[in-house]
């Protein structure tokens, strides 16, 4: 991978894709949830993507991470097919995710989880005749991922005492600790009180320009701020894409996004 | 505790140190050679069932992977280890060796099934394992003996120099120090990149492929590696008692088993081996006052151990230590 801001700004110029949906279809019944989704992200985009609830956001996510199988289509990671992958041989691949629920290890501490994840990548997490702490290295770069994100003060709290925020952060933790070449962020700040998601959003800004980013988020004005573009997703449908500035200028998402919001 | 000078290398290695309470415990496993060398047998049997509720203790209780057919393993050990004296050898620590390569090929061969199901339908497949294997041994009569038991085991000497005696100082001693050595694997197990693993898989099934594990591969090795040293534990009984009976292959044994990990504490190691003594001594007293009814009073304790401390003896202890250090 090349390092720094400069190739990453090639890239996008050339439009480089670091993930790419093709015609993905899926239904559960008679319940379209995602019909013919196409979008693909330039190396180091930060997308954003919107929707009412029950638009197929976090569907979406699941497709592309393969922990739902799509009803047709393909997922590209770089040139690579990857629809046929499992979950885990993506994320070996680069492709990581977060979840909209916490979804971590209440009975470990922040050390032991992030290092338990780095591990995995590093392919030692098979070992069973040396003691953990022999792997200096792994222990280092959790730490590292945790400092970073300001969990180095709770790196020995166990996982289901932390304050949620802090969880929150934790899921982007463990994200990191598999070095991902693109990331998917299921609503960063869900549950967060509104002073404390730009914490998180600052969190995420400050991530390397080489990952690329797609993220939901039902606050408009954190979408405004951090994506540099923008899909919108109705009814398991891409209902338009664009820049935060073409967005927001649209009538037809003011009325359909904004518009439901009100009755929800 | 209050390190300010700790490093996060230095405070994973910290949890892994031997405690006080560890060696102490170890040397107390000395006593019954000097203060009760009347229940020496007693005292074997209840090494070789601590070996098999430590066996059970690494899927259960560090990778959450429940199991009712672990007898199985257990007697897959025994009956291999009796076959091998009377038709190969007598050799103990040879026929040791061969159980656990049976019992580890068996437990490799069921992984793929078991490795695939969690929960309800795992229990009732491991159930179902465990009663097929006990048919299976009840049915080959002309090797296991069947329901008569097995005949003809002859051990030799452990390292050509102990007998094994009426007493059971050489039963003992032998039990107790292959106890010794699988535990201390079986630690560093626990304390090793995969222990941590097989951690998060109990922790959160859902997360580990998200941070790009590969469960099933995790759950297969401990799987096949808690088979193979329950298959080691049921060698060590038919050695030492020089006989096999289908009592080691049943679904009751598999049941006690769990009993004891959870009257002593699953995922803490201790756990199955304070269980085992809870249980084999509880055993023993009750089934001297009441020989028919003794299985009431295990009841007994169970409800109780399960109601007021749910994570066990050792868990009801920790939490003890915990607040009487805090106050």
């Amino acid at each position: 991978m090349t390092a720094g801001a400069l190739p990453a700004q090639d890239a996008i110029a050339h439009r480089a894709i670091a993930l790419a949906a093709k015609g993905l279809q899926k239904s559960f019944g008679s319940l379209r949830v995602a019909r013919d989704i196409e979008i693909s992200l330039p190396i180091g985009a930060r997308y954003a993507l919107i929707g009412p609830n029950g638009a197929g956001k976090t569907t979406l996510i699941n497709l592309m991470t393969g922990m739902l199988a799509p009803d047709g289509g393909q997922i590209f990671l770089g040139e690579q097919d990857i629809t046929r992958l499992r979950p885990g041989e993506r994320v070996q691949r680069g492709l990581a995710r977060t979840f909209q629920i916490n979804t971590l290890f209440p009975g470990l501490n922040p050390l032991e989880a992030v290092t338990l994840a780095v591990n995995e990548r590093r392919g030692i997490s098979g070992e069973f005749w040396r003691n953990v702490a022999v792997h200096k290295e792994s222990i280092d770069e959790a730490y590292d991922i945790l400092s970073k994100l300001k969990l180095g003060g709770d790196c020995y709290r166990q996982t289901r005492e932390l304050p949620y925020g802090r969880q929150r952060l934790l899921e982007i933790a463990l994200a990191l600790a598999t070095k991902p070449k693109v990331l998917l962020l299921d609503e960063p700040a869900a549950g967060v009180p509104q002073e404390e998601s730009g914490e998180i959003f600052e969190v995420v800004a400050g991530l390397s320009d080489d990952l690329t980013l797609l993220f939901i988020e039902h606050d408009m004005h954190v979408v405004f701020r951090f994506a540099s573009h923008i899909i919108v997703l109705v009814g398991g449908a891409v209902f338009t894409a664009g820049s935060p500035a073409e967005i927001s200028a649209d009538p037809r998402v003011r009325e359909v996004y904004l518009g439901k919001r009100k009755h929800g | 505790m209050s390190d300010a000078a700790l490093t996060p290398q230095g405070y994973l290695q910290g949890l892994s140190r031997w405690r006080a309470i560890e060696i102490a415990f170890w040397l107390a496993t000395l006593l019954p050679f000097f203060l009760l060398p009347d229940y020496l047998s007693l005292a074997s049997q209840i090494a070789i069932t601590a070996l098999f509720a430590l066996s059970l203790d690494i899927i259960l209780g560090y990778g959450g992977i429940v199991s009712l057919g672990h007898a199985a393993f257990f007697g897959i050990g025994a009956y291999s280890a009796a076959i091998f004296s009377k038709f190969v050898m007598g050799e103990p620590l040879i026929g040791l060796v061969v159980a656990a390569a049976a019992a580890a090929a068996a437990g490799y061969a069921t992984s793929f099934i078991t490795a695939r199901f969690r929960h309800f339908t795992l229990i009732m497949i491991t159930l179902g394992l465990g009663l097929l294997a006990q048919e299976v041994a009840n049915r080959a009569h002309w090797l296991t003996g069947g329901s008569d038991g097995f005949q003809g085991i002859d051990i030799w000497p452990v390292a050509g120099l102990f007998r094994f005696d009426l007493y059971g100082y050489t039963a003992y001693g032998y039990s107790l120090i292959v106890l010794f050595v699988l535990f201390l694997a079986a630690r560093r197990l626990v304390n090793s990149p995969f222990g941590l693993s097989l951690r998060g898989i109990r922790e959160n099934w859902v997360r580990m492929p998200a941070i790009g594990a590969d469960r099933r591969a995790h759950i297969q090795k401990a799987y096949t590696i808690a088979c193979t040293i329950a298959g080691i534990a049921g060698a060590l009984l038919a050695q030492t008692t020089q006989t096999a009976a289908l009592e080691s292959i049943s679904f009751q044994r598999s049941a006690d088993v769990l009993v004891m990990l959870v009257l002593g504490g699953a995922g803490r190691l201790y756990g199955g081996l304070v269980g085992a003594i809870i249980f084999m001594v509880a055993r023993d007293q009750f089934s001297g006052i009441e020989p028919q009814y003794w299985y009431f009073w295990i009841g007994v304790l169970l409800v109780m151990v399960v109601m007021l401390l749910p994570n066990g003896v050792l868990g009801g202890l920790a939490k003890l230590t915990a607040r009487w250090r805090k106050s």
